[in-house]
């Protein structure tokens, strides 16, 4: 079984060995309401753990998506840049944003476990 | 100062409304469909939108009333019939907009809607411009909604019959549940529609039934997608103490009969009728996906600063990027290139017509 983590970004982050796929979190798309604009890291480009790595807005604002580890860039999902509307309908599956080769697996260890982010999306929306 | 409620507060509960604060109300920004979905509904059968945070000040008393009130709005109002209503400004001495509104005159006098976050600054002004002669109230007993669609006229028809005669920019007295109601055919969304002045107290059931006649609750962040497609400025974004009514493109609203009369702002406006302006709002089509919103830089493809954008978002109904700001008067040719920038990056854009979207209205008697 792969693990998925949670950032404080509400970003997801599901690794498979050195491979890392990163999306933004339902309770993040609820918050956002309808996505309309998506923009992503150039393939082959070294994003920074908590560094902007694409930016997604909504009918009412854009906000920035942050990576939640660092590495290279390898897959981009041009799906969602095509049809930003797939974010709100699949946030958590097919609708990811990029796909890293990420340089320390120690990056993952500061972050959430599926339950541990359900409490803090709670307390934090609240 | 704590925040306000509308008549419609417990409504926007029941109906899943996310609220946030604006203008000192708590206010609607959407409800369980989304923005998206809001927006295509009143564009394809009906919705109802909450504005009671709007201001509706009642003017009367006194025999030169229409002659005073025209020394402070450019409107023609000696002209306007009762019932019939008209755009216009409250301006400052240098022909900034302070607020633009509807002025309808009624029976015994006017009635003017504000914008909520100019209304108690208007109140004023206006009051010590009339040297107190006159009766004003800024009535909150009231709450004001607007029915928006091309079913808006079906709907309301269904609740209060008989209101589907009357004309754009034209209102009467009706009655609803042995209260009077005042109804204007207007609106803030280039569909049909129409706007009621209702005793807070009748607001709820009112509202009710036309979510029964199959209208729906649409908040504010549909409101403005709406009214950006439909080419219509919003106060603070795209309106403001340092714009005139001419340079925001909306010369059509100072009729030619007041041009060489006296009132706030005039020298300014007649100066910039005969000499021109410098800078214009103009609607801005970007070419690709890229959102650009209110405060984005415009430049000329000699990456010279030309402008800036007041309002920008994604049309549902037009499916693509739409803003409006202001650029330097001679880039406010349509079709005339240039460039926004966003994160960084200068995106390229075309000045277009206005609006992005084709007006619905029911046509009377109006001169627009």
């Amino acid at each position: 079984m792969s693990e998925v983590k949670y950032s404080k970004e509400h970003e997801w982050i599901k690794l498979d060995g050195e491979e890392a796929t990163i999306g933004i979190t339902k309770h993040a798309t609820e918050m956002l309401g309808d996505i309309v604009f998506a923009e992503l890291p150039e393939k082959g480009s070294h994003v920074d753990k908590d560094g902007t790595a694409g930016v997604v807005e909504s009918t009412k604002a854009a906000s920035d998506v942050y990576t939640p580890v660092s590495g290279e860039v390898i897959d981009t999902n041009q799906m969602i840049v095509d049809d930003p509307s797939k974010i709100n309908e699949d946030p958590e599956e097919s609708a990811w944003f990029f796909k890293l080769k990420i340089k320390d697996k120690k990056e993952m260890d500061s972050l959430m476990n599926k339950e541990e982010y359900e409490k803090f999306s709670k307390e934090t929306s609240a | 100062m704590s925040i306000k409620k509308t008549s419609l507060n417990n409504l926007h509960i029941k109906y899943g409304a996310k609220l946030v604060e604006f203008a000192g109300y708590q206010m609607p920004i959407q409800y369980k469909d989304g923005i998206i979905q809001e927006h295509k509904y009143t564009r394809s059968h009906s919705g109802i939108f909450d504005v009671s945070h709007m201001g509706q000040l009642f003017i009367s008393g006194g025999d030169d009333l229409t002659n005073d009130l025209e020394k402070i709005f450019p409107a023609d109002l000696k002209k306007l019939k009762t019932n019939q209503s008209k755009y216009s400004f409250l301006m400052n001495n240098k022909g900034g907009i302070q607020d633009d509104l509807i002025i309808t005159k009624t029976s015994d006098g006017f009635l003017i809607i504000l914008n909520a976050a100019c209304k108690y600054n208007d109140y004023e002004v206006i009051k010590s411009k009339l040297d107190n002669q006159y009766k004003l109230n800024l009535d909150e007993s009231l709450s004001l909604i607007a029915l928006q669609g091309p079913e808006a006229k079906n709907v309301l028809n269904k609740v209060i019959p008989g209101c589907d005669s009357l004309k754009f920019m034209n209102g009467n007295n009706y009655v609803y549940k042995n209260e009077k109601v005042y109804i204007t055919r207007s609106g803030y969304t280039g569909e049909d529609g129409f706007e009621i002045s209702i005793k807070n107290s009748d607001a709820e059931t009112f509202v009710e039934s036309f979510i029964e006649n199959g209208s729906k609750l649409i908040g504010l962040g549909a409101r403005d997608t709406l009214r950006m497609e439909a080419g219509l400025c919003l106060y603070g974004n795209d309106l403001n103490n340092d714009t005139s009514p001419i340079e925001a493109n909306l010369k059509w609203a100072i009729p030619k009969s007041r041009i060489e009369t006296e009132f706030v702002g005039s020298e300014v406006l007649k100066n910039q009728f005969q000499s021109g302006v410098k800078k214009l709002r103009v609607g801005i089509k970007p070419d690709s996906k890229v959102i650009a919103r209110g405060n984005t830089k415009i430049y000329n493809d000699k990456n010279q600063e030309i402008g800036k954008v007041t309002s920008g978002t994604f049309g549902p109904s037009v499916e693509h990027p739409i803003a409006m700001g202001y650029v330097d008067n001679s880039y406010s040719t349509v079709n005339t290139k240039i460039f926004l920038e966003v994160r960084g990056k200068k995106i390229p854009a075309n000045i277009c017509n206005l609006p992005f979207y084709k007006k619905n209205y029911v046509k009377g008697e109006i001169n627009v």
